[in-house]
């Protein structure tokens, strides 16, 4: 088994009606429970606003601190799950079902060491 | 390389264990006579070298590669429909989660047998950009686990299109190339050569069989398709006693097995429209329905240009130009190519002028830019 994080880019700009967003939260958990019944989940969760974050740089030994996300963009990470899967193929199609749920792009991407237990 | 990927697991370890391999072949065949099978004498040798470093890594890393290797590969189940090694080494190849120019590649070096500077050559690029998209796509491969099988029967159509789409891309490349020489007669050639590897792996997909057809249709015409000074002749002039009877007797032959099993498709529909032409004088009509055919399947505007070429045999230029002018397809050199002929069938030469001029400027491929040179001499001749 291995290990992929299903990365999920979202515009800027305000969330979607409540409603909308119901239905997408209620495809989530649908999923998430497919994830875990096949012993395939690891993690996942939404991230706040990128307004939230903060950035630590390391400069000649010491760690510079701004306020912000890494980088501004028109698209930023809205939230990840991390799963288990055989092989791309498998991984791809967990990718597919995020994408079509969510309505957002997302990006497969492995993990450099294998999965284990 | 196929069996030895399988068995390897990894196309890097594979392609070094058949580099060992003939390197053991140079030492010995001189000495002792090339073995009674030379080939599977070269994959026997591989896989013992496989094993042999396989044996070394699992040591150095204290794992159980060894065993892994010996026992995981021969006895697995085969997971898709059709268990052939180098058909699963095509699908991995063609891998829609590679990008095209490095499905390409990676074809044309594992299944084609190409080196890097021939496909860099033939591609127009430099060796080292066709040596980096090989190595990429090698290392998402393994980094990402692009599984090396036949997809399963859900995902196989879709699969199937993008494999098909690879072979054909390398084979219209060869035939109309983007630039520089009329037609690259080894692209052909190797497109071909997969095409048939298909054909005898997936015998019943119509598809593959239709994809074969139309390319030994199309490269029948080669020898009368370009004379030896380089210049295009357009089928209605080509002498067709230079055509190639025993490939258009094989892709007419292939057109009929695909009518038969009635699953039409884009690829057979191209190899019947070829299968016409090959049956000169031309049954127009005939042509026409198979691009509305076409058009229910594939409605896109080269498809409808292609049409109102064979609807101006039918129903005249000026129904074919009130077609043509109704399409979106101004940075295509073919699309002002046929407008300019069919302005210049109605005699409107002075029209027809600028349309040759701006084909021209939207081809780099040198044969097709002398004959729209020779056209636009006739509609306006030099002073």
């Amino acid at each position: 088994m291995k290990h992929y994080l299903i990365a999920l880019y979202q515009p800027q700009g305000p969330a979607p009606e409540p409603e909308a967003l119901q239905t997408i939260m209620d495809e989530l958990g649908v999923l998430r429970r497919e994830l875990e019944s096949s012993g395939s989940w690891v993690f996942g969760d939404g991230l706040h606003d990128p307004s939230t974050a903060t950035v630590l740089r390391p400069s000649e030994g010491r760690v510079l601190m701004t306020d912000g996300p890494f980088a501004e963009g028109k698209e930023h990470l809205g939230g990840f799950v991390i799963l288990r899967a055989p092989d791309l193929d498998a991984a791809l199609e967990w990718g597919r079902r995020y994408a079509l749920a969510t309505t957002l792009p997302v990006e497969v991407r492995p993990f450099a060491t294998e999965g284990g237990r | 390389m196929a069996v030895l990927t399988r068995l390897a697991g990894d196309i890097g370890a594979a392609e070094e264990a058949v580099q060992e391999a003939f390197t053991v072949a140079a030492e010995r065949w001189p000495r002792d006579g090339i073995p009674p099978g030379p080939a599977g004498w070269i994959i026997t040798t591989a896989r013992n070298k496989l094993i042999d470093r396989e044996r070394r890594e699992a040591t150095r890393r204290g794992r159980h590669a060894e065993a892994l290797l010996l026992h995981a590969p021969a006895d697995a189940p085969e997971e898709g429909p059709v268990p052939d090694d180098r058909l699963r080494l095509i699908f991995t190849c063609c891998h829609p989660a590679l990008a095209e120019p490095a499905r390409i590649a990676l074809t044309l070096r594992l299944l084609g047998g190409l080196t890097t500077g021939e496909i860099a050559r033939a591609f127009l690029v430099s060796e080292a950009t066709v040596a980096q998209r090989v190595v990429r796509a090698k290392g998402k491969i393994r980094d990402a686990r692009i599984p090396y099988r036949v997809p399963s029967d859900a995902d196989l159509p879709e699969r199937l299109g993008s494999v098909l789409a690879v072979v054909h891309l390398i084979f219209n490349e060869g035939y109309l190339a983007g630039c520089g020489e009329p037609v690259r007669d080894e692209l052909c050639a190797e497109a071909i050569r997969l095409g048939r590897l298909l054909a005898e792996l997936m015998p019943d997909e119509p598809e593959v069989l239709g994809l074969l057809a139309l390319m030994l249709l199309i490269h029948s015409r080669r020898a009368a398709r370009v004379t030896p000074e380089g210049r295009l002749v357009l089928l209605a002039d080509q002498d067709r006693a230079l055509w190639d009877r025993d490939l258009i007797a094989e892709g007419q032959d292939l057109v009929r097995r695909c009518l038969r099993r009635d699953r039409p498709g884009p690829y057979q529909i191209q190899a019947a429209i070829n299968a016409v032409h090959s049956d000169p004088p031309t049954d127009w009509r005939q042509v026409v329905r198979l691009y509305d055919l076409q058009m229910t399947l594939a409605p896109t505007p080269v498809v409808a240009l292609h049409r109102a070429v064979a609807v101006a045999e039918t129903d005249g230029p000026a129904v074919a130009l009130a077609l043509v002018d109704a399409l979106a397809l101004d940075g295509h050199h073919l699309f002002h190519a046929v407008r300019a002929d069919l302005l210049r069938r109605l005699g409107r030469t002075a029209d027809a002028a600028p349309a040759y001029e701006a084909a021209l400027t939207r081809t780099e491929n040198r044969a097709e830019q002398d004959l729209l040179r020779r056209r636009l001499t006739q509609v306006r001749p030099p002073e």
